[in-house]
């Protein structure tokens, strides 16, 4: 009879403890699911929004490079040649670009053009100089407005005094999709170009460019000083109250907000010792001290896990202290520390508020080419962007997201891929 | 008789407070295996590790009193322990080849002691220690593959052959059967008393029967102390003290 009890006291134990188990993976897989519906909510937005910036419009122009209004000889040298009075010829074809013009039609003609477009005529008569005194066909690039219109952003039923384009601009635009003169292409503008008050012919390469050459920075600051400094701590620092401290505050370190030490970059490193603002070089220092603090930790994860027994083993056959840990220990730790800078980097990578207070937050329209030239970084950029009034610039930002998440991802599947070749089993 | 190699006297280790070793005095002689056999605790790896430093590794471990090899003081501020180790090789518990090719292995030692000025003689110093260890027909085709794919048993030769290679003198090993089966710990056995011809030889070890199959001499070890010490077949046979009788004869560890 006790027996009995007992056991049902046991099988109904046992029913409680297996519907926990079964209550808890769903609590699991309900979060998991959650996480997952925000994800792809996050990027459908982004995507949805921001393809559309990989196109752009051009329109077809008949430009006619006649000699006299370029005030150039077929003879001219290169030299002259750069110096030919294209403004004048853009003009003509833009007086030209619809038959019977009145002169307030042309201005608003001239609206659907790029300012680029001045570039763009030039660049095809140095390209071919052969076609002087001959009527070309060129597409140019469109102005940012028919752009947003012809990609569907901008609505047309709006009043006109809301719209960028009023109703004469509007009929052009679709006299221009009627003749298909104007059509959209890849946006190579957006690969090639920095930044721009213009939307059509804004780009991030030079964010792009700012960033890379930031993390370089980043990279060749912190790597090697975090490796020392967690070798020494984890391998050759007595263990006494100062390590204790030292530890503590690197782990400390981690937790400071970035602002700070953009903050500290401003004061100390453009202020007290004058280095150049809005440079990768003060950016990549900033975020070198940001970085730090993870590099260290994942490296003394790696380095304590590697088992002491290779030491010893070293150390047995007569191996100094330093060559048993940069023989064996250092190498075998590298492959964590790999994956820890790669997310350090990673995390500098995304990291905006410390680059603002150094500067590079500064418009600047053109490709860095070096450490210590000004230049903006990608997070800056769509920071940047963002905040633009025109419409052109929404696209924009969200497809330099795209950008930066698509850096972000091959840089952990880097990451990833360390780990996986690297890893050791002993 | 043989001259004595390695000369403790009052050897007394604490861990922090603890005392881990009394007092500890032992004449050990050349080319002989001695077993150091003990209950758990008992101290027995601790002396071990005194005598090529490896305790300098733990922190808290202060060593005192005096091992002389060959005459020479080793526990002292000024012993360079990079060339005493390198005299005295250790085989571990646990086998920890590097996780580097075979050949790798055995060449480290010679390598970083700048023992080989050509790439043929640091072969040949590898096929010979690996000879040596009763390993080189096994694994002759296949140096390059990691050392950590090898059996056991041919991991723990790999590490003899890998202490070997430095030509010491001494070769500690710390229970090194401990983590391999029968086969692989007949053969290891064989190979120490191939050793002794060459090497001298103390091995900590927990199975009594190895201790009387391998060694020359055997110290008991006991809570720190060393109770008795004398010939193999003596302790095992004969033991003087009432102690050592017991634990060999399973009343109690």
């Amino acid at each position: 009879m006790n027996n009995s009890i007992a056991k049902e006291k046991i099988i109904s134990l046992r029913k409680k403890r297996s519907l926990e188990d079964m209550r808890f993976k769903y609590y699991g897989f309900t979060a998991m699911c959650l996480s997952l519906a925000v994800l792809v909510f996050l990027l459908y937005t982004i995507f949805s929004k921001g393809y559309t910036a990989f196109q752009k419009t051009i329109v077809l122009l008949e430009v006619d490079y006649n000699q006299e209004v370029l005030k150039l000889t077929p003879d001219s040298s290169d030299e002259d040649m750069e110096k030919g009075k294209f403004f004048r010829v853009k003009k003509q074809a833009i007086e030209n670009f619809f038959p019977d013009l009145s002169k307030s039609d042309i201005k608003l003609v001239k609206k659907l053009f790029s300012t680029n477009v001045d570039k763009e005529i030039k660049d095809y008569f140095l390209d071919n100089p052969e076609v002087i005194n001959t009527k070309q066909q060129i597409w140019v690039t469109a102005h940012s407005d028919v752009d947003q219109l012809l990609k569907g952003n901008s609505r047309r039923d709006v009043p006109e005094d809301r719209r960028k384009l009023n109703d004469i601009q509007l009929s052009y635009v679709d006299q221009l999709v009627e003749e298909n003169r104007v059509k959209q292409v890849f946006n190579n503008f957006f690969f090639t170009k920095a930044d721009s008050r213009h939307p059509e012919i804004a780009g991030v390469a030079g964010s792009f460019m700012g960033s890379l050459f930031t993390l370089f920075t980043v990279f060749i600051l912190s790597f090697p000083i975090a490796i020392g400094a967690s070798v020494y701590l984890e391998e050759f620092a007595p263990k006494n109250r100062i390590t204790e401290l030292i530890e503590v505050n690197i782990s400390n370190l981690a937790a400071v907000p970035s602002i700070v030490f953009g903050l500290l970059g401003l004061g100390v490193l453009l202020n007290v010792f004058g280095l150049p603002r809005s440079t990768p070089l003060v950016g990549g220092s900033v975020l070198a001290l940001m970085t730090l603090p993870t590099i260290i930790i994942a490296c003394r994860a790696s380095l304590k896990a590697v088992p002491p027994s290779i030491k010893e083993g070293a150390l047995a056959v007569g191996a100094t202290k330093t060559q048993a840990v940069f023989h064996h220990v250092v190498p075998l730790a590298l492959p964590g520390t790999l994956t820890g800078t790669i997310i350090g980097l990673a995390q500098a990578l995304g990291e905006t508020a410390p680059l603002i207070m150094i500067g590079m937050i500064a418009f600047i329209p053109n490709i860095p080419t070096g450490l210590t030239e000004p230049s903006a970084a990608l997070p800056v950029q769509i920071y940047l962007w963002v905040e633009s009034a025109e419409r052109g610039f929404q696209e924009k930002s969200a497809a330099a997201i795209m950008v930066i998440l698509i850096f972000l991802f091959m840089m952990n599947a880097i990451a990833v891929f360390l780990r996986n070749r690297f890893e050791r089993k002993w | 008789m043989s001259n004595s190699k390695i000369l403790a006297n009052g050897v007394d280790v604490y861990y922090g407070s603890k005392q881990a070793l009394f007092g500890i005095s032992m004449d050990i002689k050349e080319k002989e295996v001695t077993a150091l056999i003990g209950p758990s605790g008992c101290g027995k790896s601790t002396f071990l590790r005194c005598i090529n430093r490896m305790n300098d590794l733990i922190e808290i471990c202060k060593v005192s009193g005096s091992i002389k090899v060959d005459n020479e003081e080793i526990i002292s501020e000024k012993t360079d322990v990079v060339s005493l180790r390198s005299k005295i090789g250790m085989v571990f518990q646990k086998p920890n080849p590097f996780p580097k090719s075979i050949f790798d292995n055995v060449a480290y030692g010679p390598t970083i002691h700048g023992l080989v000025d050509s790439k043929n003689e640091l072969e040949e110093i590898v096929h010979s220690s690996l000879k040596k260890a009763g390993l080189f027909d096994e694994v002759k085709d296949r140096l390059n593959e990691p050392g950590t794919s090898l059996s056991g048993g041919q991991q723990q030769r790999l590490c003899i052959a890998r202490a070997i290679a430095v030509n010491p003198e001494i070769i500690l090993m710390d229970e090194p059967c401990s983590a391999l089966d029968p086969i692989a710990t007949a053969i290891i056995e064989e190979l120490i008393d191939e050793l002794r011809l060459n090497y001298t030889i103390i091995i900590v070890t927990h199975s009594m029967q190895q201790a009387a199959r391998v060694s020359q001499k055997t110290c008991f070890f006991h809570l720190g102390e060393l109770i008795e010490t004398g010939e193999t077949n003596k302790i095992f046979t004969n033991p003087d003290n009432t102690k050592t009788q017991d634990y060999i004869t399973g009343r109690f560890g």
